[in-house]
């Protein structure tokens, strides 16, 4: 079992699927000879070869467009956009073809693929490459939207991802990418798609994050448990969207206290979505509000202040503190 | 039934000072002294600050920039053939051309620090900011070119700088149909660098030139040397003046050579061979301009000595002062989300501020 970090988890998962599944294909912009923006695609191209491995023009709806009549075809494109922030242009073929392709034709037609994109902040990158629009795709039903959090969740939920029969929108936190590693096994098993993971059972809180921000929610829930002697229960949501209903309400209503921590902007995010869901089901057995740290509802500063307005270990911490005093 | 031709096509292509320093005297554009040498202050001052905005990136001062070393002609040659009345629509690798417009030096370094008042370039009111989304900008000098017009002005044209990777992208293509139907008075300029990040022009399209894709619009398409500055201005010279007849758009692809990596953040070794990039070492644009202007004996040695040392002294100051000034307004994110307010983001802001002071107290 090696020590591996994100990016090396993901690369080794493609060519596992690529070596067994032959229907695999990977196409985007510098996915072939350059090993993709981030080396995620790294060694593909040498492997397979151009034909299962294409370096496209550049044309994000191209690329996904293109990608729903090879799925329709019978192959399994994985396709990647070279970030979040350039995704925007496929969305007319997500909406409009990818995601209704099944319900349009009643089963007939269907469209297995993956679109992989790194996404989020921090990593002092230029305009357009830090922002976390989970929610965009969240909301387009019939697209299953996930989110690995480290390198031994995001093999198995890529192969997951890939394994499903349906569109899927992968999300990789590029803060994390790199930034450590875990021992990982080379046959990874499967992470179901539509269940969270609970990294630690307690009984006196619920803090539920996804993506990047599960590390610094991991460190702030240390502090606090130093600081406070409680007993928190952290949630990794893993998928967005369906959301796993189950794992959150049976949490909330044993610990009856919440807290979010989301790096995406306040309104209209997976947090807002969580809150309603607690409020469905679980609205009698709160002992203080839910509370949820985001960004603010702004455009996601640039680098040089970035730091200051992804939700910090600081302002994580205070909340946790203010939920349990309520 | 009949069979016919209802159309053939030809594209020129235009190159007057090729990479000796030779001149096609027939083809030689008319310009002043004064603007060659504007020409030449430009490109020479763009491949300086590129070098030393590179160092400062290496050194951790400024964060990931594209480099543009080796298309100076490409984007300062049309800036020298447009008004300042003009709109200039670009993208982010033509540092020459945007210094040319009048962004200084300074915005740009504080753009390239993560700072968004780098943005703001109030001497300049007709340049649009970076665009890094490809293509993206390319209908909006369609519009600005069409609203200028509508609103009265005789003779504005627009315009819009984009690479080879930007002709695969929709907008591209949404962009120079607009621009046809709507007979807009804009110059798209293509700086083909023959690289989108590690993608070569062939794998980008199949079309022998990018020059040609202008006859599907029905607009005139021209190829030129990239690297030749007299070409690429005759180029863009002869697109504006038809601009501003009102004879509608046109598109020009500059052959240039990207001598650099895309980002600081690429390693263009990966992708491709040195001997490419030496064999475009000799077609560098400084250097035949150089032997055009001495030629022409409104330049020498002595000169270009002196215009590097005060160019580097410009450098000097300003990276100075770039660098006493770092820190702006924590909460300036929120000043231009919307033109006016709301409870909301006002709530929020005060929010923001609040966590900041209570983080800073923490920190002392």
């Amino acid at each position: 079992m090696d020590r591996i970090n994100m990016v090396q988890s993901l690369n080794m998962t493609l060519h596992n699927i690529m070596e067994a599944d032959e229907k695999v294909l990977i196409m985007g912009e510098d996915v072939g000879l350059n090993g993709g923006v981030f080396r995620v695609t790294d060694g593909l191209y040498q492997k397979f070869g151009r034909q299962r491995v294409i370096d496209s023009p550049i044309a994000e709806s191209a690329i996904l467009g293109t990608a729903i009549g090879m799925a329709i075809s019978g192959l399994k494109p994985v396709i990647e956009m070279q970030f979040s922030g350039f995704s925007y242009l496929m969305m007319h073929q997500l909406e409009g073809n990818a995601s209704r392709m099944r319900t349009r034709s009643r089963g007939q037609f269907t469209v297995p693929l993956v679109i992989r994109m790194p996404y989020g902040g921090g990593v002092r990158a230029l305009e357009h490459h830090s922002e976390s629009k989970e929610v965009y795709f969240a909301h387009t039903a019939g697209v299953k939207v996930i989110i690995p959090s480290s390198p031994s969740n995001a093999g198995p939920l890529l192969m997951a991802a890939i394994d499903d029969p349906d569109p899927v929108v992968f999300m990789e936190p590029k803060r994390s990418y790199r930034s450590f590693k875990e021992p990982v096994e080379d046959k990874l098993p499967i992470i179901p798609i539509g269940r969270a993971h609970i990294l630690e059972k307690g009984d006196d809180i619920t803090i539920i994050s996804w993506g990047a921000m599960i590390q610094d929610t991991i460190k702030a829930v240390k502090r606090l448990k130093t600081e406070t002697g409680c007993n928190p229960e952290v949630i990794d949501l893993l998928t967005i969207s369906p959301m796993d209903i189950e794992t959150i309400i049976d949490s909330v209503i044993k610990t009856g206290r919440c807290v979010i921590v989301q790096e995406a902007q306040k309104s209209f995010g997976p947090a807002s979505e969580i809150i309603a869901l607690i409020n469905d089901h679980a609205l009698m057995y709160l002992e203080a509000p839910v509370n949820r740290i985001t960004m603010y509802d702004i455009p996601v500063p640039l680098f040089g202040r970035e730091q200051m307005y992804i939700p910090s270990q600081e302002r994580i911490l205070r909340a946790m503190i203010k939920t349990l005093n309520e | 039934m009949t069979l016919h031709t209802l159309d053939t096509f030809s594209i020129d292509y235009l190159q007057i000072l090729d990479e000796k320093g030779n001149v096609d005297k027939s083809l030689e554009p008319d310009i002043s002294s004064e603007d060659l040498l504007k020409l030449h202050y430009y490109m020479t001052f763009s491949r300086m600050v590129d070098s030393r905005m590179l160092n400062l990136q290496r050194q951790g001062r400024l964060g990931t920039l594209p480099a543009a070393t080796g298309q100076e002609a490409s984007f300062c040659a049309p800036v020298l053939a447009i008004k300042d009345t003009d709109w200039f629509v670009g993208s982010y690798r033509e540092l020459g051309g945007r210094l040319m417009r009048g962004e200084p030096l300074l915005n740009i370094l504080h753009f390239y620090n993560g700072f968004e008042e780098g943005s703001l370039n109030l001497k300049s009111p007709r340049t649009l900011p970076v665009s890094i989304i490809l293509a993206s900008q390319l209908p909006h000098a369609v519009g600005l070119a069409y609203g200028s017009r509508l609103q009265g002005e005789k003779d504005t044209v627009a315009l819009a700088v984009f690479g080879d990777g930007s002709t695969s992208e929709g907008d591209f293509h949404e962009a120079l149909n607009f621009a046809g139907v709507l007979n807009a008075p804009v110059i798209f300029l293509c700086q083909n660098n023959q690289f989108a990040i590690s993608t070569p022009r062939k794998l980008q399209t199949k079309s022998a030139t990018i020059a040609q894709k202008a006859i599907a619009y029905g607009m005139p398409g021209i190829q030129v040397d990239g690297n030749d500055p007299l070409a690429v201005y005759k180029a863009v010279d002869d697109a504006v003046k038809r601009a501003r007849e009102n004879k509608g758009p046109s598109l020009i692809e500059a052959v240039t050579y990207r001598m650099l990596m895309h980002t600081t953040a690429d390693d263009p070794t990966r992708y491709r061979d040195d001997a490419q990039v030496e064999s475009w070492k000799v077609k560098d644009p400084l250097k035949r301009f150089f032997k055009y202007l001495t030629g022409k004996q409104i330049w020498d040695e002595k000169k270009q000595i002196d215009l590097e040392k005060e160019l580097k002294q410009t450098i000097d100051q300003t990276v100075k002062e770039f660098e006493s000034k770092k820190e702006f307004k924590p909460d300036a994110p929120f000043d231009h989300v919307f033109g006016n307010s709301f409870y909301l983001i006002d709530q929020q802001r005060a929010q923001f501020l609040d966590q900041l002071k209570i983080e800073s107290e923490k920190g002392d």
